[in-house]
């Protein structure tokens, strides 16, 4: 028996060998050397060089840099903003959806597209559509009447951040409304024609049968999106390299310019470090709700 | 089900709008790819092509040897390599992984790491990975970027197939284990043909996945050699190109083998994501 439970455990192990020994190079090790690069005063282009040691000094420069706090809050305000708007719109296309209709298959198809487009090109389609001189966004603005002239909408740091919002919502937002759909066709029918029978109302249906319905699908897609859109980096380098005058510097951006264009690697680890902290902590949220999920919470 | 006239037209217009909203940029691509330099820079803009001219895409395509058909076919070569190379490998080792994980038992503390390593943001490796790949002179390589997309796809696939293959029966397995059969000859000739279509729709999100990537490659690839599609594209749009249709040429055929996957295989994309993200 003893001799059958260690032969059982050593297969596991060799199961799961192939891909630990892949995650150990491309991961693991990476992630240590982070944490060791960010406790010294190296630099990109000396790595080879002996570094010194410096203890939390980087962490105390990063803490109380205010360039740094800055873009920790426009991260917070694309992440708010981008999920939020996703979640309204995913869930009310999906309710909509969920409605028969004719062609509602062909609508259904149609709708995942922007989601296969991929990330850049995305981008780059909105820097067109936005173009201050020659963007369709301007042209289809002043010939509806609804603006009077161009505007130069991703040149101008005042709205720049939503503007890439806008583009990120119209390409993320089929991922939450299918994940929706799906639980919503889990929902028997019946129980909206009980409701109907006993006269309940529209607010009263969605709060009582539909909210229950798909929340715990939908709380753990939002919270997926959400670490994801934290760690925002391609929409903003292809659509506005992180201006005007910064307006739209995300965290990973910025550490992203302190290692590759300032050439700083210990203190730029430790940025990273600290963006990587964040992003733990969001997907120990994530973690505790599916296994809540799972044991049928919600 | 009877609805009122007027609850039927409010239905229908919601969903044409959705519809609109959605597609008109995608629409607005393809017409600026297919519009002479001239229309697309006319002040008041027309919207539709006076011809439609499909020059750009026989270009793009290499059909008259300029250099810039070079850049993408090169592009769309590596981005082909580093894609299925990584949903390759990510397969082949995320398979055993997933069934240790789903019917052997293996540790969850490793699994929810693994998941974890796959959510952090590519910032926190990326410079370990940037010098450890040029001081082993791999830089400028779409073989470089299959190890390196190995950081999300790897985890990704795994946890897809654990989930999916949580919700087979397991009965089938214990009769090929009582006749005999060891644990890779199960896996290999019992798991696998039930597990098809999660099979499918792993291997497609993962190649999704890698197609999409944009980080790594960027700072990986500084020269032609190993420069995928995101990046060919990124570098079009900011660079000497002042042929807006180009640009939109290449997001046309970016996007394409993405949009046909989604279209053709929707049912196993959406069944294989609600699966992977819901249950642990």
């Amino acid at each position: 028996m003893i001799m059958e439970s260690w032969r059982r455990k050593r297969e596991v192990w060799v199961l799961l060998a192939p891909a630990l020994a892949i995650l150990a190079v491309v991961t693991f090790t990476p992630l240590l050397r982070t944490l060791w690069l960010s406790f010294t005063n190296a630099e990109i282009t000396a790595l080879d060089q002996a570094v010194e040691w410096v203890g939390f000094e980087n962490y105390i420069w990063a803490l109380t840099d205010p360039d740094f706090r800055d873009a920790l809050w426009r991260t917070l305000y694309f992440t708010i903003m981008s999920v939020g708007l996703e979640t309204v719109f995913g869930v009310a296309v999906a309710m909509l959806l969920n409605v028969e209709f004719k062609g509602r298959a062909l609508v259904r198809t149609l709708i995942i597209l922007p989601w296969a487009v991929p990330t850049i090109v995305n981008a780059m389609m909105w820097r067109l559509i936005f173009h201050p001189d020659y963007g369709s966004f301007n042209a289809a603005l002043t010939q509806l009447g609804i603006t009077e002239s161009y505007r130069s909408w991703l040149g101008d740091p005042g709205i720049a951040m939503n503007m890439v919002i806008l583009a990120d919502v119209w390409k993320n937002y089929p991922l939450i409304a299918f994940v929706v759909l799906a639980a919503l066709q889990t929902i028997p029918r019946e129980l909206f024609d009980a409701a109907r029978v006993e006269g309940a109302g529209a607010w009263h249906q969605f709060r009582s049968i539909i909210m229950p319905g798909i929340i715990g699908p939908l709380l753990v897609i939002v919270i997926l999106r959400t670490i994801e859109a934290f760690r925002v980096f391609d929409i903003v380098y292809a659509m506005t390299r992180g201006g005007p005058a910064d307006s739209t510097k995300t965290a990973s951006f910025f550490v992203y310019q302190e290692y590759f264009a300032y050439l700083r690697s210990g203190s730029g680890a430790s940025y990273a470090v600290l963006v990587a902290v964040i992003s733990a902590l969001m997907i120990a949220v994530y973690f505790n709700m599916i296994r809540r999920q799972n044991q049928g919470g919600y | 089900m009877h609805r009122s006239f007027l609850h039927t037209c409010c239905l229908y217009a919601a969903v044409l709008l959705i519809a609109v909203v959605t597609l008109a940029p995608l629409a607005w691509l393809v017409i600026m790819s297919v519009m002479s330099p001239r229309e697309l820079l006319a002040v008041p803009l027309n919207w539709l092509p006076e011809h439609w001219d499909w020059s750009r895409y026989a270009q793009l395509l290499g059909m008259n040897g300029d250099i810039a058909d070079n850049l993408f076919l090169h592009a769309l070569r590596n981005s082909l390599i580093a894609a299925s190379g990584s949903a390759f490998i990510a397969l082949l080792t995320g398979i055993p992984a997933a069934y240790a994980f789903s019917r052997r038992n293996g540790p969850r503390a490793i699994l929810f790491l693994m998941l974890a390593t796959f959510m952090m943001p590519p910032i926190t490796y990326i410079l370990p990975l940037y010098t450890m790949f040029s001081g082993l002179g791999m830089l400028n390589s779409p073989f470089t970027l299959i190890a390196v997309y190995c950081t999300m796809v790897l985890p990704f696939a795994t946890w897809l197939m654990k989930s999916n293959l949580d919700v087979l029966p397991v009965e089938v397995e214990h009769a090929a284990v009582v006749e005999g059969a060891g644990t890779l000859r199960t896996l290999w000739s019992v798991v696998l043909p039930m597990a098809k279509p999660a099979l499918v729709a792993t291997a497609m999100l993962s190649f999704l996945l890698a197609w999409d990537e944009f980080f790594y490659s960027l700072i990986l690839n500084s020269d032609l050699r190993g420069k995928t599609l995101p990046v060919a594209i990124a570098d079009f749009a900011a660079g000497r190109v002042t042929d807006y249709g180009l640009i939109a040429a290449v997001g046309v055929l970016a996007s394409l083998p993405p949009t046909l996957l989604a279209v053709f295989f929707q049912k196993h994309l959406v069944h294989g994501l609600a699966a992977g993200g819901v249950k642990g």
